[in-house]
């Protein structure tokens, strides 16, 4: 199946930008980014803090089945104008990653449908090759803790 | 050693590319690489050594001469590297998107 997310990675150039197109009305897209326990399940994270304004921040934790934090990041909000626009950092804690911006665009389609552009720029070349990666080496992490929370729970 | 035997860290080096978008075209020797920069030929040979190590270059003997061509395999894995990416990404979005078709304001 042909994936509905599409991603420019230019060559040489420290950026990269996430499109994607949503069948929902502009105001619900919105809202997904907005409403802390509706970003939880989507991003598969705890939400610590969500400030959705104009130098807010926000926090977002990942805790393994035995309470233990495997992943944390934070960053300020910029810029948000509703149903349009999110200018935000991120950084994840612990880790060699720097803090990389994030431009959030939202779009109306149609009545029904809508778009996201996200624009992240990132400290180095390198450093946007290696967030890259990430998820083959997470992948193969997360999957191994998959298999393991299921056959402890087997005992 | 073991950084440098990165493919991606292979790739991020712009000489280095250039090699690889040379040889996109034709097989070359070491010397045919090398007349295409101002650097030395000890130093276009280190960054062809470091492609061949990474498999991103294969080598061909043609007669006396060694002849470097690009392994596709290896660079077809490269330009998909993108992709479990792009996978968690769109995991994401439709998870967002079932949500919201579910959502009810408050």
């Amino acid at each position: 199946m042909e994936l509905k997310t599409k991603i420019s990675a230019e060559d040489g150039k420290q950026e990269l930008v996430i499109t994607r197109e949503f069948e929902l009305p502009l105001e619900l897209l919105f809202t997904a980014y907005v409403e802390p326990d509706i970003v939880e399940q989507w991003m598969g994270t705890k939400v610590l803090k969500l400030e959705s304004k104009m130098h807010g921040g926000y926090q977002f934790e990942t805790s393994d089945a035995k309470g233990n934090v495997v992943f944390r990041a934070n960053g300020v909000i910029h810029e948000f104008i509703s149903n349009k626009k999110i200018t935000r950092t991120f950084e994840m804690e612990n880790t060699p990653f720097p803090v990389q911006l994030e431009f959030l665009e939202f779009e109306k389609l149609s009545e029904d449908t809508s778009k996201l552009t996200m624009h992240i720029v990132y400290r180095s070349l390198a450093f946007r090759d290696q967030m890259l990666q990430m998820p083959f080496r997470q992948g193969i992490n997360m999957a191994h803790n998959k298999l393991q929370e299921v056959v402890t729970k087997l005992i | 050693m073991k950084s440098r035997r990165d493919v991606f860290q292979a790739i991020a080096d712009p000489t280095r590319r250039v090699i690889l978008t040379l040889l996109a075209v034709q097989a070359l020797t070491p010397g045919a690489i090398a007349d295409n920069f101002k650097s030395s030929r000890q130093t276009v040979s280190k960054h062809i050594q470091i492609l061949t190590e990474c498999e991103l270059l294969k080598q061909e003997q043609n007669g006396r001469e060694i002849y470097y061509q690009i392994n596709a395999k290896k660079m077809k894995e490269v330009a998909e590297f993108i992709e479990p990416f792009r996978k968690m990404w769109d995991d994401r979005f439709n998870k967002l998107e079932s949500i919201m078709k579910k959502y009810k304001p408050k």
